[in-house]
């Protein structure tokens, strides 16, 4: 009975990333027109357009090889398992422990490494430039990342989400400088790794600094929806993640009633409507950078992290 | 017993170089010598298997009466050997296997066929080898029959080249160990594996042993700044090879580490971990550093096996780390992601080494920049060159993930090591680790995307045809093995039990029982993994996903011509190429380590001249370490020539003076 029931919440966990990462989109785009002066669209437009470009045929390049078409359908997958690994609004789910944060990461590599091929399959020369700057910028976000699970594993003494939000959540965490740290560099990777301004720009095509647009230009139809989804996804990811490390309030713990997992789920909604609130703040007060100078930004997310993890080492003998 | 059946096996890869010999020409002959050594290989791995389960006692020990007369042959085979035979014989298996196909498009069989047994059975006799004398005798042999496979296709002049430096540094290698091994065995020349073992060296003495195990067996397995050789060398050989030398050979050199370092040295001191990481972190992230700058496919591959020897080191350091702190259960989990790398790394490397073989051999060509598209040529090679791609990467769920997320596991273990400096070194080591990890995967989706994707960019590729069944089958047979590594590490991680056992005192916990077959390093709620989970989600959910949108959505597909925002170009040529997608990273990274520098040329308004772009990087290790060296020795042979032109006077005197010189010293000597 225990093993239906938790099979039961992991597949609502599945399925409740995966509705609601289009909506964490739409409310984006919408904050950011209001911001804007501007009326913007419907909340539930990213829905409409998926399954307006689902219904679509697709139109394949006539150069594209098989890997063209499974690619979608793999970096899809990575994307959702990595996201309903991670604890929303309830912690302990049956197969969290199944990757831990670092695996999670990983995963989300995955899925860039098959990106990136797709960029270059066609054999075009806009598919080659997103994904040779896509990958440069992956080799600085990715150290980054893993400095910053470095340093919450540290402190926590897991690399396990679940064990992670149940640390922050008690007494012993304390304010630490290195938590602040890992904060602001993790914010400054999730902008990086989700292709938001200042890196690059997700509301336009046809510019030459381009990155993610770039690599998905030749997508159509059905595929070009999955990789929006993916997008979507991702974004819904790395808000779930800082919501689960950084404010884990209101996640129900493993054996808790309804009234706890209602309040699991209503926080956590809540979570990403302050998430999506300040990344459309950001969005709206910065703007792009030059392609080269991402590195140095980058950088210093990456630094920031090592920073993190050395106080880290150095303070536990203090 | 063991020891002895697989010495019997070793005589019979050794008997089989003379019948290559005299089989050379023959049109059968290569058929005959792949198929003999591929069982000969393969008894030889299920010898090392059995006794790596202990199914057969553990330890067995033979001694010949061969080599010096007071010493005798000493032979061994205990867990690491049997361990590293595996990866040894395992690897000349599927060479073997390839080869049956490969090596029927070789031009000259009789440079190839007589050496390659004999390669193999060196490679064997160096792992199996109890006293000094027989490993460096071995490790001479495995030395010297590998140059003989390198500068097989000694036509092209940067082949001999590559061989002349690679017997350089092989020479100066082996002189590093020789001198390692005679400071082990003390004045009493002692030189059986026993007597080393019992008599633990003392503290200079030990770390003078160190260095020069580090340069001896480094410069064998490629650790930077001792790595020149490798890439000049590995890709020379004939691509069966290239994988047994990129894939084992630098594993076998990892082996004399070990065995030297961990087991015939006595306790480690803190500081000896310092130098391991030190090297092993700049070791790897140089490597991948190199290898994105290359467009040469085989070369590529080869400036990656620097970088996985970086990630294997950074494993044995901090399990050296914590040996010498005497922390033995993370030193059993960071010298089982060491280790394990060497197993992993093995599978992949010569999977991909194959791949560009067969490559190689469908359309000519190593340089990337000439391939593109073979993924519609050659659509089975390019499936399994992609598994090996991301097994390389280290992308879960294949099995290069497992092996370096167990060395972050014990990297996050660190803190707790008493000394400062091993404090502020592990955690840059980390960085650096996680670094080469990205880059990696930068770089193979350089490699992947050039040669297989995109459209021909020559007629040779747009012509390669798919290759033979026996390579296919070889490399699928890895590609495999990538998947189930991936997905079941506990039984791997299991099996090196044994090994961890004996050189640290304990093994990581028991990982074949523990629940959904996960693998849980330390405790459930510190970490966990399980691949096969994740593996049978991603596959269940875009299948879900698959079926779900064709029959729900749209299942219809049209051909058309690319978008590429309106203006496509049918010339091959304006697609990316292995140089432009490097650009950014060269932009990075480049411009510092490599000194790079892009020289524009714009012709004057109106001039129907070209632009060109002209791309400029200096290897700076050769330049400070190779280029000053090579000057001298060329200084000092055109000074000492004219010792050629003396009268016999005056070389007689010259004798005289060597003599007195030499009695001098012996009246000085305490």
């Amino acid at each position: 009975m225990a093993v239906i029931r938790e099979f039961v919440f992991q597949g609502a966990e599945m399925l409740l990333v995966l509705l609601l990462s289009p909506l964490l989109t739409g409310f984006v785009r919408r904050m950011k027109a209001r911001l804007l002066q501007r009326q913007g669209p419907p909340l539930l437009q990213p829905y409409r357009d998926l399954i307006r470009l689902m219904r679509k045929d697709v139109v394949l390049a006539d150069g594209a090889s098989w890997l063209f078409r499974i690619n979608p359908y793999i970096i899809f997958a990575g994307t959702w398992v990595a996201a309903s690994l991670v604890p929303t609004f309830r912690s302990g789910l049956l197969f969290s422990w199944s990757a831990d944060l670092i695996a999670i990461i990983a995963l989300l590599g995955s899925a860039r490494f098959f990106l990136a091929l797709a960029g270059l399959d066609v054999g075009t020369s806009f598919g080659g430039i997103g994904s040779s700057r896509e990958v440069m910028i992956a080799s600085l976000a990715e150290p980054a990342m893993l400095m910053i699970v470095f340093t919450l594993a540290l402190i926590a003494g897991s690399t396990q989400l679940s064990t992670m939000a149940a640390f922050m959540l008690s007494s012993e965490v304390g304010l630490r400088v290195s938590l602040g740290l890992a904060l602001l560099a993790l914010i400054m990777v999730a902008i990086a790794e989700n292709a938001r301004i200042p890196i690059d720009n997700p509301a336009t095509h046809l510019e030459l600094t381009m990155v993610h647009e770039a690599m998905v230009l030749e997508y159509s139809g059905r595929h070009l929806a999955l990789i929006d989804l993916t997008s979507e996804l991702k974004l819904l990811l790395y808000v779930s993640v800082i919501g689960c490390v950084f404010t884990p309030w209101g996640i129900a713990g493993p054996d808790s009633g309804p009234l706890a997992l209602a309040v699991g789920v209503v926080s956590y909604v809540g979570k990403l409507a302050v998430g999506g609130v300040l990344l459309a703040l950001f969005e709206t007060a910065i703007a792009k950078m030059r392609v080269f100078r991402v590195p140095a930004f980058l950088g210093a997310a990456l630094m920031l992290g090592l920073l993190a993890t050395l106080l880290l080492f150095v303070s536990r003998s203090l | 017993m063991m020891v002895v059946y697989a010495l019997y096996g070793v005589a019979a890869l050794l008997a089989l170089a003379p019948i290559a010999i005299a089989l050379g020409r023959s049109p059968r002959g290569s058929g005959v010598i792949y198929g003999a050594s591929l069982i000969v290989t393969l008894t030889l791995g299920m010898i090392a298997l059995l006794n790596l389960f202990e199914y057969s006692g553990g330890v067995s020990v033979v001694s010949l009466p061969l080599g010096l007369p007071w010493l005798g042959a000493h032979f061994r085979i205990d867990a690491l050997a049997a361990f590293f035979l595996v990866v040894v014989n395992l690897g000349g298996a599927a060479a073997s296997l390839f080869a049956l196909g490969y090596g029927q498009h070789e031009d000259s069989p009789q440079r190839v066929l007589p050496f390659y047994p004999a390669y193999l059975a060196a490679m064997n006799l160096v792992v199996m080898a109890d006293d000094a004398f027989s490993f460096l005798v071995s490790w001479e042999f495995m030395s010297l029959t590998s140059w003989a496979l390198v500068i097989a296709h000694h036509q092209l002049r940067e082949n001999l080249r590559a061989g002349y430096v690679y017997l350089l540094m092989a020479s100066f290698g082996t002189l590093a160990l020789l001198l390692a091994f005679g400071l082990l065995a003390g004045s009493d020349g002692n030189y059986a594996f026993d007597a080393i073992r019992a008599t633990h060296a003392s503290g200079g003495l030990a770390a003078l042993v160190l260095i020069l195990v580090l340069v001896g067996a480094g410069s064998k397995a490629g650790v930077v700044p001792l790595h020149a050789w490798l890439p000049l060398a590995h890709p020379a050989a004939p691509s069966h090879v290239s994988a047994l030398m990129s894939g084992v050979m630098t594993k076998v050199a990892v082996y004399g580490f070990v065995r030297i370092v961990f087991d015939l040295l006595g306790p480690p001191d803190w500081w000896w971990s310092m130098v391991v990481l030190g090297v092993g972190g700049i070791t790897a992230v140089m490597g991948v550093l190199y290898a994105l700058m290359q467009h040469d496919l085989k070369r590529l591959l080869a400036y990656h096996t620097v970088e996985n020897i970086g990630i294997i080191y950074i494993g044995l350091g901090l399990a050296l780390a914590f040996k010498a702190h005497d922390m033995p259960l993370a030193a059993a989990l960071a010298l089982t992601a060491g280790l394990l790398h060497v197993f992993n790394h093995s599978i992949f490397k010569s999977l991909l080494f194959f791949g560009a073989g067969a490559v190689l051999n469908a359309t000519g060509e190593r340089d990337m920049e000439h391939l593109g598209g073979l993924i519609h040529r050659m659509p089975q090679t390019a499936f399994v060159f992609l598994v090996g791609c991301v097994a390389i990467s280290a992308l879960p769920p294949l099995n290069g993930f497992v092996s370096e997320w167990l060395t972050f596991q014990a990297i996050l273990l660190s803190p707790q090591l008493p000394s400062w400096g091993l404090k502020f070194l592990v955690p840059a080591v980390g960085a650096l680790l996680a670094l080469s990890a990205a880059l990696a995967a930068a770089c193979f989706v350089k490699a992947f995307g050039v040669t297989f994707l995109g459209r021909a960019r020559t007629p040779a590729a747009a012509g390669a045809r798919e290759t033979d069944t026996n390579s296919l089958a070889a490399m699928f047979f890895l590609a495999a093995l990538c998947l189930v590594a991936g997905i079941l590490p506990g039984f791997f991680i299991d099996a090196l039990a044994p090994v961890t056992k004996s050189l640290v005192g304990i093994s990581m916990p028991h990982q074949a029982g523990v629940e959904w077959l996960s693998i849980v390093p330390i405790a459930e709620s510190r970490s966990s993994y399980n691949g096969l989970l994740v593996f049978i989600f991603i596959v269940f959910s875009g299948t879900f996903a698959a079926f779900a949108i064709h029959r729900l959505a749209s299942d219809k597909l049209r051909r058309g011509p690319a978008w590429d925002c309106g203006y496509p170009d049918p010339n091959p040529a304006t697609q990316y190429t292995a140089s432009s997608f490097a650009q950014p990273i060269r932009r990075v990274y480049g411009t510092s380590v490599f000194l790079a520098r892009e020289i524009g040329e714009m012709p004057a308004p109106g001039s129907t001249l070209p632009a060109r772009l002209t791309v400029e990087l200096r290897d700076l290790i050769w330049d400070a370490a190779y280029a000053p060296v090579a000057a001298g020795v060329g200084y000092a042979t055109e000074k000492l020539n004219s010792l050629q032109f003396l009268t016999i006077r005056q070389y007689l005197s010259l004798v005289f003076a060597a003599l007195v010189l030499l009695l001098l010293v012996l009246a000085i000597w305490p």
